[in-house]
């Protein structure tokens, strides 16, 4: 209690100078501006590890590096971008975000909320160090499979396991405080149905990584006993079962995915509505689609091992659900369409990312339709087409969804406008650039590419090739974005005060930029929705 | 002012409260990846789920066991040496015929051409994966693990049934034994020639492992 009764003494100070401002701070924008860097920092350091990998793919053979060491590039790339990038990019929109929707004064635990971040530098040190011991980095997959994990892997896999826990830790802090906040915290008057679309997603996607967070923790100190203690979880010789480690970790794995998509969702479902001039289609359909996906991503973890040998039976039910979930995520989609349906339409930047999104999206989704049909995965399985799905979704949908939330509210956040052409660029070049990268993924993959492998065949030379390119192009335009973010802080022209033209929802409501306190009184909320 | 702020002060009474609740959640969630051990194996073992068979006898009861002399169901026995595994490992015959409800037994040999004592453990599968729960073994080297010392050999039999349930589809089960390496996860049944002979199931195949030690 000692914290608030002093908070309401020096209401209206901003920030402390220098480096423990950043140590000490229990301010939400700050903790939600240290996460968005951290994860840009890790977003470029994942970056260049798969730009790593494409360099050895441009051409058959071998030329650059060792398969053991491309082995760990491609692992590493994985865990840097879901854990490090993707995660807690949301992490800190929530934390921009979330108290100033609400009209609260703060994360409801300031001080776990600073703990939770600061855990992450540490965790991600601890992972990156492993490229310096004997024996590499992790070489195992993102997905790391007992019993390569285990049995054959690296010593530095116990730094691995080590730094999951802290990741693992951090997150579920994060959602608590996430959870807390939006069900305590709220202005009076706002009712669960009256919050804006990016306050759902996220107590939807807090409580998936409560359900499996844990879980993740779980099969990854299963794996520490296997190693250090002589146990045999997932030791066939003592007793266990390598394919019971592909059922925990997926069980962690699939809710994992739509984490990393539905704040995507919810930042989309405000940046349409703003620059369609239209409000949301649909409002409740969304929130519900949004619980159905969730609930309905616990029950479709076997669709990842459909080739491990499961009775058909099992099969059929796995594909059904999968397929399912196709029915809400459509609903989401033509929601948005429905939206934009005659709007008056600008095309901002925020706007241009997330129509991509949706367009890329949905071809993700469709691809994850055809994954789904079990006899046809067992073409699919391991390749490249999988390569290229998961990217559609995971780069075009939440990196896509980031950009596009970044810019949208950017220049509330810093009071400073970015320039307009070089967004433009950075998006165009952003386009190209992974479509590139990624299209021409779903024909290797069809032709029998498989995934994970530093040479190919020679009839693959040619999508290797133009993929090659494209991550060129995509990666070091990202250098651009980094570029345009620096020069708008640094002498970007001011933001007015509506920096949109309709945009909704109380953060728009607080003066640019945002000032280091806001909504210490809760501001006035009127229902916009007949109850 | 100050009603905003003890009203603040509440919302962050309640949003602790919320937090230990939610918090316990994420506990429970640790112990359920922990309970999915016994869970899978509880599943595997219901549906046959891999081409799990039984880990323990079956008990057999010759009096209440009918025997469908109408089909016949080839039973084939493949022997596969995990990694490095290196000892010899193969059965009599590759395949016997059974009728199902006939109890037969089949018999299995292990050799150890290394120069240290190995523990070795043998890990059934039997497909197509949804016949596991047809077979039936109530005799089974698989059942404990076996301690050759350096050049011993061993016979290995294995007692089973085909229950006269089997799909009538189904001509064919192949049960594949995967021989891994269990040096360093010896269970003390394989360690200890008191620990052998109480266990009572497969008498002159237990008297060459106490001669092992």
């Amino acid at each position: 209690m000692a914290e608030a009764t002093a908070s309401t003494h020096i209401e209206h100070s901003g920030p402390d100078a220098g480096i423990t401002r950043w140590l000490y701070t229990t301010n939400h924008k700050d903790i939600g501006t240290l996460y968005l860097w951290f994860s840009f920092l890790m977003f470029l350091f994942g970056g260049v590890l798969a730009l790593v990998v494409r360099a050895e793919l441009f051409q058959p053979g071998l030329q650059f590096i060792e398969p053991q060491l491309f082995n760990q590039m491609t692992t590493m790339h994985g865990l840097i971008m879901v854990f490090g990038a993707i995660m807690p990019a949301f992490v800190g929109f929530a934390n921009w975000l979330i108290p100033m929707m609400v009209g609260a004064p703060d994360m409801a635990l300031p001080r776990m909320n600073n703990l939770s971040f600061w855990i992450l530098p540490f965790a991600f040190a601890m992972l990156a160090s492993t490229f310096l011991m004997p024996g590499g980095a992790p070489d195992f997959g993102w997905t790391f499979y007992a019993p390569l994990s285990t049995t054959y892997a690296p010593d530095s896999v116990t730094f691995f396991i080590l730094a999951i826990h802290l990741m693992g830790a951090s997150s579920i802090m994060g959602s608590i405080n996430i959870i807390a906040t939006i069900l305590n915290m709220r202005t009076p008057g706002m009712k669960l149905m009256d919050m804006p679309l990016f306050v759902w997603s996220w107590l939807i996607t807090a409580y998936l990584l409560i359900a499996v967070m844990p879980v993740l923790a779980g099969v990854v100190t299963m794996m520490l006993f296997d190693i250090h203690f002589g146990t045999s979880f997932f030791n066939a010789a003592g007793g266990g079962d390598p394919v019971l480690f592909q059922h925990v970790f997926w069980f962690f794995g699939h809710p994992e995915v739509y984490i990393m998509i539905l704040p995507a969702f919810g930042i989309v479902s405000h940046v349409i509505p703003a620059f369609s001039r239209k409000p949301l289609f649909g409002y409740s359909s969304m929130v519900y689609a949004m619980a159905a996906i969730a609930i309905m991503s616990m029950v479709v973890w076997a669709h990842h091992m459909f080739t491990v040998g499961m009775p058909t039976v099992a099969q059929l039910i796995f594909m059904y659900l999968t397929m399912l979930i196709a029915v809400p995520t459509g609903v989401k989609v033509f929601n948005w369409i429905s939206t934009m349906w005659r709007g008056s339409i600008t095309y901002e930047t925020p706007m241009m990312f997330a129509i991509a999104f949706i367009i890329l999206f949905t071809l993700g989704g469709f691809t994850g339709i055809m994954l789904a049909i079990a006899p046809a995965d067992y073409q699919y399985h391991d390749t490249y087409f999988v390569v290229a799905h998961f990217h559609y979704v995971l780069v075009a949908g939440a990196l896509f969804g980031i950009f596009s939330g970044i810019y949208y509210w950017f220049p509330k956040w810093s009071g400073k406008m970015y320039n307009e052409g070089l967004a433009k660029l950075h998006f165009w070049l952003s386009f190209i650039g992974f479509n590139l990268t990624f299209f021409v993924q779903h024909f290797s993959g069809l032709a029998g590419m498989p995934r994970r492998i530093p040479d190919y065949a020679l009839q693959f030379a040619d999508f290797n090739m133009i993929s090659s390119i494209g991550a060129y192009l995509f990666g070091f335009s990202q250098l651009l974005f980094l570029f345009i973010l620096v020069s708008a802080i640094r002498s970007g022209k001011p933001a007015t005060q509506e920096v949109w033209d309709n945009a909704e929802g109380l953060e728009w409501t607080v003066p640019t930029p945002a000032p280091y306190h806001t909504f210490e009184t809760p501001p006035e909320f009127k229902s916009r929705r007949a109850h | 002012m100050t009603s905003a702020s003890s009203l603040a002060r509440a919302g962050q009474q309640r949003a602790k409260r919320t937090a230990i609740r939610v918090a316990s959640v994420g506990v429970l969630m640790f112990g359920f990846a922990f309970a999915l051990v016994p869970l899978y194996d509880m599943v595997c073992n219901a549906i046959g789920l891999n081409g799990k068979t039984n880990t323990d006898a079956y008990s057999y009861d010759s009096a209440r066991t009918s025997v469908d002399k109408t089909r016949l169901i080839r039973v084939e026995f493949l022997t596969i040496n995990n990694d490095y595994m290196p000892w010899k490992f193969y059965a009599d015959k590759s395949s016997v015929r059974v009728h199902p409800g006939e109890l037969k037994t089949a018999t299995f040999h292990v050799h150890n051409p290394t120069d240290r004592v190995m523990v070795g453990q043998a890990v059934p599968n039997v497909a197509p994966s949804q016949t596991a729960r047809y077979f039936h073994k109530t005799e089974c080297f698989c059942f404990e693990q076996q301690r050759l010392a350096p050049g011993e050999s061993l016979e290995m039999p294995l007692r089973f049934l085909v229950d006269t349930e089997l799909p009538a589809g189904i001509r064919t089960i192949s049960l594949s034994y995967t021989l891994f390496d269990a040096s360093d996860y010896a269970s003390p049944e394989a360690s200890g020639l008191e620990n052998q002979v109480g266990l009572g199931q497969t008498v002159p195949t237990q008297e060459v492992i106490g001669r092992g030690q």
